[in-house]
């Protein structure tokens, strides 16, 4: 990422939205709402001086703790590790955007007044060949699914709010504890929460069972706990996987064959784990301190109204649709258009970096060749005939016919690069004034009719089986 | 042994699942009766009624259009779905002209699934081969005269 921010070819558009995508591969018109960030990117050198100034001493949730701590109004966006590493002031914590009455002391901090309240949204147009988007993935929210009593405890965390519990960078330093300060001396793991369940989603989460692991691993090396894992199966299906599912095993971790049905809450704040060790086929109760749910990627909450801006669509589980699942994994079905990583399917990360790295690689070569080769097998408009009913434009899936006005009526065109040539256009015009090249009506009637001027093969047999 | 009516049957297929289908029964040597001529389009949704009523005009005795799962099996997204609005109105018009509602077959079979298509021939072909020949081309033709 640091990389990328420091390239000079690469212009990096933070804290910005797609709003508009038009035009094909090769001419994308791309428009780019930019939201105010109240911080001059040019002058702020990232001191982080702003922050310590800002009157909002309770501060907000930080969002890259996943909220186990606070920020305030004026921070620098990923506890400081953000590219590019600038200010920025929260409009919505902010008391001075917020009521307007403020005393500014983050103005009076800032060596290089860089902070500018007066900055409003601007649109950036951009005219670009190609579109990759790498829009990521969401966490599943466990509390959609009342049994694991998320929320109902502090120490019944996911996955997110563990793995910033053990960063050295988190809240804790990296330490591993409990709301109450101490060491846990149990923790349960609880597989599959948000996925391979028809209550949340039917799909295999796919980095779950490894991160788990990772989790087990790491509470036993930092806390020497009981760890009890409570899973279906144990998916170890990459390069070393399988090696690291085994030393976990070694390392006295206790797993436990069976989904965690429920995980319960006494009024003492005990937290009781329940599940079914199915190779016993008993039932279990095991009491912890700390239970981490190992929650399903999901599709971004917003995945239908960047689809549907994009122009591309998405499988059945939410993600972006790739063209092929096998061949074509990173392209969609829009030319000049590609998927990176999670935004496509639960990736872990060697794979999101082959697949992003590959969805890079294809839009350089698409780039580069300058030219963009079309099927032949297209649709076109015979104007003479168009009535202008506009029938065939709804029902493009390409968006590639459009309408040109012609004093008061106008007719239907056809953009060759953007249409692959289903036809379905063809067989709804009702004037059929739209041609399907190489599968025309005419030539469609004629292979009908040729059908029925040689024999039936089922004759033929007949008559060869006489001589 | 008396001698078996062969029927004249006529398939429109999408180039992306039932083709690859009948392809696949073909190269599979799966057993299936000669009596089905399969038209390739690009996809179902191509499919005209003129299409189905010209293949009736010219003498077939049933047809099949089929195309790929929907919701989401269709190489351009959504032409399963026209097929799906479409096909119930030919069905409406067929039956308008007195042609048996059994010589009319549509739905979806996927690249994968070659023997549902070998299947879906050796039914169909039966089913066909009781109603008898349709003889709608000669009636046609008597009636022109």
């Amino acid at each position: 990422m640091m990389d990328a921010g420091r390239h000079p070819h690469i212009k990096l558009l933070t804290y910005s939205e797609v709003e508009e995508v038009s035009g094909y591969v090769g001419h994308f018109h791309v428009k780019v709402r930019q939201r105010p960030r109240y911080v001059d990117m040019d002058l702020c050198t990232g001191c982080g001086e702003c922050a310590e100034a800002c009157v909002l001493k309770k501060g907000v949730p930080n969002e890259f703790d996943a909220g186990l701590s606070r920020r305030r109004a004026a921070y620098l966006p990923m506890n400081g590790q953000g590219v590019p590493m600038k200010a920025v002031i929260d409009e919505e914590a902010c008391l001075f955007l917020r009521r307007g009455k403020c005393t500014q002391a983050c103005l009076e901090a800032c060596a290089t007044e860089a902070i500018d309240f007066e900055q409003k949204d601007e649109i950036v147009e951009l005219d670009v060949g190609a579109i990759l988007v790498a829009t990521g993935f969401d966490m599943f929210d466990p509390s959609r699914l009342s049994s694991y009593s998320y929320g109902k405890s502090p120490d019944i965390i996911d996955g997110l709010e563990f793995e910033r519990l053990s960063s050295a960078t988190g809240p804790t330093q990296g330490q591993i504890l409990t709301a109450a300060g101490k060491k846990p001396e149990r923790v349960a793991i609880i597989h599959c929460v948000g996925s391979r369940d028809e209550n949340a989603n039917r799909y295999c989460s796919r980095v779950c069972c490894m991160y788990s692991l990772k989790h087990a691993h790491l509470v036993r090396d930092k806390t020497g706990a009981d760890v009890f894992e409570f899973f279906m199966d144990i998916r170890a299906f990459g390069k070393d996987y399988e090696e690291f599912y085994e030393r976990v095993q070694q390392e006295g971790v206790y797993f436990v064959r069976g989904r965690g049905a429920e995980v319960l809450v006494q009024d003492d704040g005990q937290i009781q784990v329940r599940a079914e060790n199915t190779n016993l086929g008993i039932p279990v109760d095991i009491n912890v301190d700390m239970v981490i749910l190992a929650t399903a990627m999901e599709a971004q909450r917003d995945a239908a109204r960047v689809a549907s801006t994009l122009g591309i669509s998405r499988s059945a589980n939410g993600f972006f649709q790739e063209a092929h699942p096998k061949l074509r994994p990173f392209h969609t079905n829009t030319d000049g258009i590609f998927l990176a990583g999670t935004c496509q399917s639960p990736k872990d990360v060697p794979d999101t970096v082959a697949h992003a790295s590959a969805a890079a690689a294809e839009t350089l070569s698409l780039l580069s060749r300058g030219e963009v080769v079309i099927s032949p097998t297209t649709a076109v408009v015979n104007d003479e005939l168009c009535s202008g009913c506009k029938t065939c434009i709804a029902l493009c899936p390409y968006s590639a016919i459009s309408f040109v006005s012609e004093g008061a009526t106008g007719v239907a065109t056809v953009n060759e690069v953007l249409c692959k040539g289903c036809g379905t256009c063809v067989a709804a015009c009702p004037a059929g004034a739209i041609t399907a090249r190489h599968f025309s009506e005419q030539q469609i009637f004629a292979e009908i009719e040729g059908l029925f001027r040689i024999p039936l093969a089922a004759d033929l047999e007949k008559e060869m089986a006489l001589s | 042994m008396s001698e078996q009516f062969q029927p004249h049957i006529i398939g429109f297929l999408c180039n992306w699942c039932t083709y690859t289908a009948a392809d696949s029964a073909g190269v599979s040597r799966m057993e299936q009766p000669p009596n089905v001529d399969i038209i390739r389009v690009m996809c179902s949704g191509r499919v005209e009624p003129a299409f189905i009523l010209k293949a009736f005009a010219e003498g077939a005795d049933g047809v099949i259009v089929s195309g790929c799962h929907p919701p989401g099996d269709c190489h351009y997204s959504n032409g399963n779905f026209k097929t799906f609005r479409r096909m119930p109105l030919v069905e409406a018009l067929l039956a308008q002209y007195g042609i048996e509602a059994e010589r009319f077959r549509w739905g979806w079979i996927s690249g994968a699934e070659a023997a549902k298509w070998a299947q879906l021939v050796c039914s169909f072909t039966e089913q066909v081969r009781e109603l008898g020949p349709l003889n709608w081309k000669r009636e046609l033709q008597s009636r022109k005269e």
